[in-house]
Parts: C-alpha cells; sequence; structure tokens
C-alpha cells in the first residue's frame, strides 16, 4: 500500500518534474489504463465479453462536445455530466444485447458501436462524418494558459483513472464483488449459490459505460478533435484495450496496469513498424491466450504470490485438534 | 415499380449476405465457435481470387476452381493447428484469439496489398441485364450470384442431413463426447466444418470482389453482415440465414433509396428491432 501510496504521489507531482510530452504520455497512459480496468471488470470478471466498448468511449466525446458546445457546460463538469448519460444510455443497449448469449453477444455490441458511429456521423451540429475540433473560446475558458491547461487534463487523466481503478476495488471487496468473482471462477456453481447473474451482469455493464463514457469523455477533451472514425475505432477502444488485458492478466485487477506498460513500451519502441507492429501484437495476444491464458501478472502471482491490493479471499485454517 | 426495382436488388444482395452468413452459422452450429475473423477471411479469398486472375490469367468466377480448394485447406489447417486448441467451456479464449487472427490478416493484407481498393473484372456478366417484367430489370451477376448462394444453401442441408460427414456434424453438435465415443474424431470432422466454411467464405469473397470495391479493411462489416443475417433467420437454421441475409439485402436497399447515409444505418436497425421482437430469429431450429 505505502508503494502504490508513493507511486501516486510521484506521478500527482509529474508536472513539475516531467517535460510537456512526458506529461501527454502518462495522460495516455491512465485512460488506457482506466480504459482496460472497465474492460477487465466486464470480460474478465463478469464473463461479457465485449467487442464494442469504442460505443461508449465515442459517445462520451461526443457528450462532452455536445454538452460544450450546445448547452456552454465546462468541459470538465462536462466529463463528469458524460459519466451518468453514458449510463442512461446502456440501460436500454443491455436490455437489447442481453438476448444475445456468449460470443454472439460480443459482436452484438460491435453492432451497438456501428450504430452510435452511424448516427454520429448523421449529426451535422456536430461536425457530421468529417468531424469537428472543440471551439477556441471552450478551451480557454479552461484554464488562460496552455501550460496551466495541460495540467489540469494531466490531474484530470491521472484522477479519474484512480477514481475508476478505486471504484472497481470498492465493488470487488463488496458483497457483488464476491459474487462477480464466484461468477469469475464458475457462472453454474454462482447461480447455484443463489446469485442472480443476470442482475450482476446488467449492472456491471451500466457501470462500466459509466466509466467508458466519463473516460472517452476525458479522451477527447485531451484532443481536441473528434470525429465518427475516432471516436468509434475498434483498433483504438477494443482491440488495444483486449490486448493490454489479455497480456497484463484477464480476472486480475493489477493485469491491465502491468498489460498497458508492456503495450506502452512495445509501442514506443516498434511503431515505426506500422502495420507490422500491429500484426505482431495480434500474434502474441493469441500465444499469450493459448500459452500463459492468466498473463504476465498471473505467471509473477502464480509464482511469487503477490498481489498488489487485498482483493483475494483466503480461507483461514484453525487446526484444533493439535492444540 | 421504383420500390420493387430496389426490393429486387436488395433481395439479390441479400444472397451474398447469405453466403456470408453461412459459413459463420454452420461452424457455430457444429462447435460453438464464433469465428470474429469470419470477414477477414472473407477479404483474404478476395485477395486470394486477385492474386490468381493476375497470375494465371483467367476471369474470377473460373478462379474459383483454385480459390475454394486453397481456402478450405486453410481452414482445415487453421482449426487443427490453432482453433481446436481453444475450444473448451471457457468463452474467452476462442474468441480473442479469432479476433488476434482477424488483426493478423488486416495488418498483413494492408502490408501485402497496401490500403488501396481493388475490384475483380468479371467482363461482360457484370453489366448485362435482361428485364423480367415491364420496367423491371435484373443484372445477371447479382442474378448468377443469388442462384448460388441458394445452391450453395440447399447444398449444405443435403451434405448435413444425407451425408456420413453431414450425420458427424450433427453428432458432435449435439453431444461431442458421444460423438466421440462412438468413434468420431472431434478433431478432424471440426477441421472439416472450418475447411467447408472457408470453403463457402471463398464463394462468397469472390462475388463480393466483383461486385465492388475491397480493400484490406473492410473484413469486419462483412463479419456484421453475416452475424446480423443469422441472427434475423434464427440460430442453426440454413434457410434462416437465407432469409435473414434477404431481409437485411432489402433493409438496406429501402434504406439507401431514403438518404444514402441511410444504407447501413436501415440494416443494423431493422437487424435491432427484430433482436427485440423476436430475438429467437424468424426460423430457429426446432428440437431434434
Amino acid at each position: 500500500m505505502a508503494l502504490i501510496a508513493l507511486a501516486l504521489i510521484v506521478l500527482a507531482a509529474a508536472p513539475y518534474w516531467g517535460d510537456r510530452q512526458t506529461l501527454r504520455l502518462l495522460a495516455e497512459v491512465f485512460t488506457f489504463v482506466a480504459l482496460a480496468s472497465l474492460w477487465n471488470l466486464l470480460a474478465g470478471y463478469a464473463g461479457l465479453v465485449s467487442v464494442g466498448q469504442q460505443a461508449f468511449v465515442g459517445l462520451g466525446g461526443y457528450l462532452l462536445f455536445a454538452l460544450a458546445m450546445l448547452a456552454d457546460v465546462h468541459p470538465i463538469a462536462a466529463i463528469f455530466i458524460a459519466g451518468p448519460l453514458g449510463a442512461l444510455v446502456a440501460i436500454p443497449v443491455a436490455a437489447l444485447i442481453f438476448r444475445l448469449r456468449g460470443a454472439y453477444f460480443a459482436i452484438g455490441t460491435w453492432v451497438v458501436a456501428e450504430v452510435f458511429r452511424l448516427l454520429a456521423s448523421q449529426v451535422s451540429v456536430l461536425g457530421g462524418g468529417s468531424g469537428i475540433s472543440l471551439p477556441a473560446a471552450v478551451v480557454i475558458a479552461m484554464a488562460p494558459s496552455r501550460q496551466m491547461r495541460e495540467f489540469e487534463i494531466y490531474w484530470l487523466a491521472l484522477g479519474l483513472t484512480v477514481l475508476v481503478l478505486a471504484a472497481i476495488v470498492v465493488l470487488l471487496r463488496s458483497r457483488h464483488g464476491l459474487a462477480l468473482t464466484a461468477l469469475r471462477d464458475n457462472e453454474t456453481a454462482a447461480q447455484s449459490c443463489g446469485i442472480d447473474v443476470t442482475r450482476i451482469k446488467f449492472l456491471v455493464y451500466v457501470l462500466t459505460a459509466f466509466g467508458t463514457s466519463m473516460v472517452g469523455a476525458l479522451i477527447f477533451l485531451q484532443k481536441l478533435r473528434i470525429s465518427p472514425d475516432t471516436a468509434f475505432s475498434v483498433n483504438d477502444w477494443t482491440a488495444f484495450v483486449i490486448f493490454i488485458t489479455v497480456i497484463g492478466g484477464i480476472g486480475r485487477i493489477e493485469g491491465p496496469i502491468i498489460g498497458t506498460i508492456v503495450f506502452f513500451i512495445m509501442r514506443q519502441s516498434l511503431a515505426d513498424l506500422g502495420s507490422l507492429y500491429l500484426l505482431m501484437m495480434g500474434a502474441v495476444a493469441i500465444v499469450v491466450m493459448l500459452w500463459a491464458p492468466k498473463g504476465l501478472w498471473g505467471l509473477i502471482a502464480e509464482r511469487y504470490g503477490w498481489q498488489a491490493l487485498p482483493l483475494q479471499r483466503r480461507l483461514i485454517q484453525n487446526d484444533t485438534r493439535t492444540s | 415499380m421504383t420500390w420493387l426495382n430496389i426490393i429486387l436488388q436488395g433481395v439479390l444482395i441479400g444472397g451474398l449476405y447469405a453466403m456470408f452468413a453461412a459459413g459463420l452459422s454452420l461452424i457455430f452450429g457444429v462447435m460453438r465457435l464464433v469465428n470474429i475473423a469470419h470477414g477477414d477471411l472473407i477479404v483474404l479469398a478476395a485477395y486470394a481470387a486477385l492474386m490468381v486472375t493476375q497470375a494465371v490469367g483467367i476471369d474470377p468466377l473460373t478462379s474459383l476452381i483454385l480459390v475454394v480448394p486453397v481456402m478450405a485447406l486453410i481452414g482445415y489447417a487453421l482449426q487443427r493447428g490453432l482453433l481446436n486448441r481453444t475450444l473448451g467451456d471457457d468463452l474467452l479464449p476462442p474468441l480473442l484469439v479469432t479476433f488476434g487472427l482477424s488483426i493478423i490478416i488486416q495488418n498483413g493484407l494492408l502490408e501485402l496489398f497496401t490500403a488501396d481498393s481493388r475490384k475483380l473484372q468479371a467482363g461482360v456478366i457484370e453489366v448485362q441485364t435482361f428485364q423480367v417484367a415491364e420496367g423491371l430489370w435484373v443484372g445477371l451477376l447479382p442474378l448468377i450470384q443469388f442462384i448460388v448462394a441458394v445452391a450453395v444453401i440447399a447444398g449444405l442441408q443435403v451434405l448435413f442431413y444425407r451425408t456420413a460427414l453431414g450425420r458427424a456434424f450433427r453428432a458432435t453438435s449435439d453431444d461431442q463426447s458421444v460423438a466421440q465415443l462412438m468413434g468420431l474424431d472431434t478433431r478432424h470432422v471440426f477441421a472439416m466444418a472450418m475447411a467447408l466454411s472457408l470453403a463457402i467464405v471463398a464463394i462468397a469473397g469472390v462475388f463480393l470482389a466483383v461486385r465492388a470495391n475491397f480493400d484490406p479493411a473492410i473484413g469486419p462489416a462483412r463479419l456484421i453482415f453475416g452475424f446480423e443475417a443469422v441472427i434475423i433467420g434464427g440460430l442453426g437454421s440454413m434457410w434462416g440465414t437465407l432469409a435473414g441475409g434477404v431481409i437485411l439485402g432489402v433493409s438496406q436497399a429501402v434504406g439507401a433509396q431514403i438518404d444514402p447515409g441511410w444504407q447501413l444505418l436501415a440494416g443494423h436497425i431493422a437487424f435491432l428491432v427484430i433482436l427485440a421482437v423476436r430475438p429467437q430469429g424468424f426460423f430457429p431450429k426446432v428440437s431434434h
């Protein structure tokens, strides 16, 4: 715990020790940690494998632009409004796609994301198919100087990611979390213990949409420009996120964090390869899935018994006969 | 008459969607595998046909003689070498491995063929049309495509219910372990199903490539069309996939007529509406 607190203090102070490039990179790392952690909650714990979370990243982004441009909401406030609105949209979406099981659910989520993308390109006040930039007036209203604005966005990214992670930890340590862990390990057994599987899956889906929409809004506040293709990109917001989670270790809170670090190291060193790099990424994901399905953190945890946060429940055996 | 024409074109393109769907439905039926790379394999087949037509100088439809067996072999090898390892109770491995495969195929094609869009030239049959009724015209190519789709589905139906291989498919679909006890090598049966699926993918890929431009990135959208046709038609029903494809094709054609931007959206919305009111699809498989 002390280690985590120390890391957080160092990261929070980054504007005082890092240059602009470092800040930007770190903020991006944070948003991917948040997205991957949310996807991990959905797929790793609740067994809802979605390949359509870009629906909510894009929705969050578009909500930010709509609120800031059409309703004069302060961009930072807009991020926090995007969360509940995203969750609200997720309720009817879940009602619909929960009719699909397993892998067909996955493709169903993708269809929803496509529908969102096509709808977004029909909204001409938000740039239609070619997209739009956040007006300078809105950007300047955030903070007077460019440096201050970059600091603000950095802290927001850090804060939001910590918030998302904390919320997931709290959820997993709660009664629902116990149910979720049971669900992860064996769905049928969990059901036979009286867990309302559908209800908890629904809850997780809506909560994930809440978080993902907020992160999406933040991502597009960083970018200052949005278009249907970038907002609802399956590569950026789903393929990378799945890669991160699988490499790091699915179904473990630490997995997405390790995975994001590995992903960014790979990206910084191999991005020049272009499509070859993506090809390698796909191959690495397949190899990990088949031969080390618990990911990097799974390997570490099995070997050393580490866990970053107390989430595992161990049976304590009191042997009373010998005493 | 305009509307009748539009609906007719939608029906004919529905045949192509039914072919996308048939391969997907087949492997789901036999081994409960949903192949996320299905659309990318269709595009791979299109590029394979492109290479064959350029190298040998034959027309695209004749190139099927080569492309179909090659894709079937790829399917067999893919299933034996990779996908059989992913099958089990856990949902994640097959999904994520085929998702990885999709990324590999897309970027591999991008590396080899660049992002330029291509098209296969089939000569005069592309432009030939004839009148079926007063003011109602049908293109020769869409008609051939639809007839081939019907033939493919009828062929699958015969194969499933009249042959030893079909019996093996149905047996493993019903109960894998009992099928194994009866002496079936399920690994081989699964690989045969994937080979057959990719043979259909090859036909679909060639027709796609003759009909319109293609590039390495269009695979996922084909997967989605195939998937929508499967769900609309009802899981497990072969003739249902044809109906599903036709419904999807007609919705898109009608949507496009209202507003060009609504073509894809209309198809997705038709799918979502059917999912809402009739989630089992129109022709769900009867219990056997």
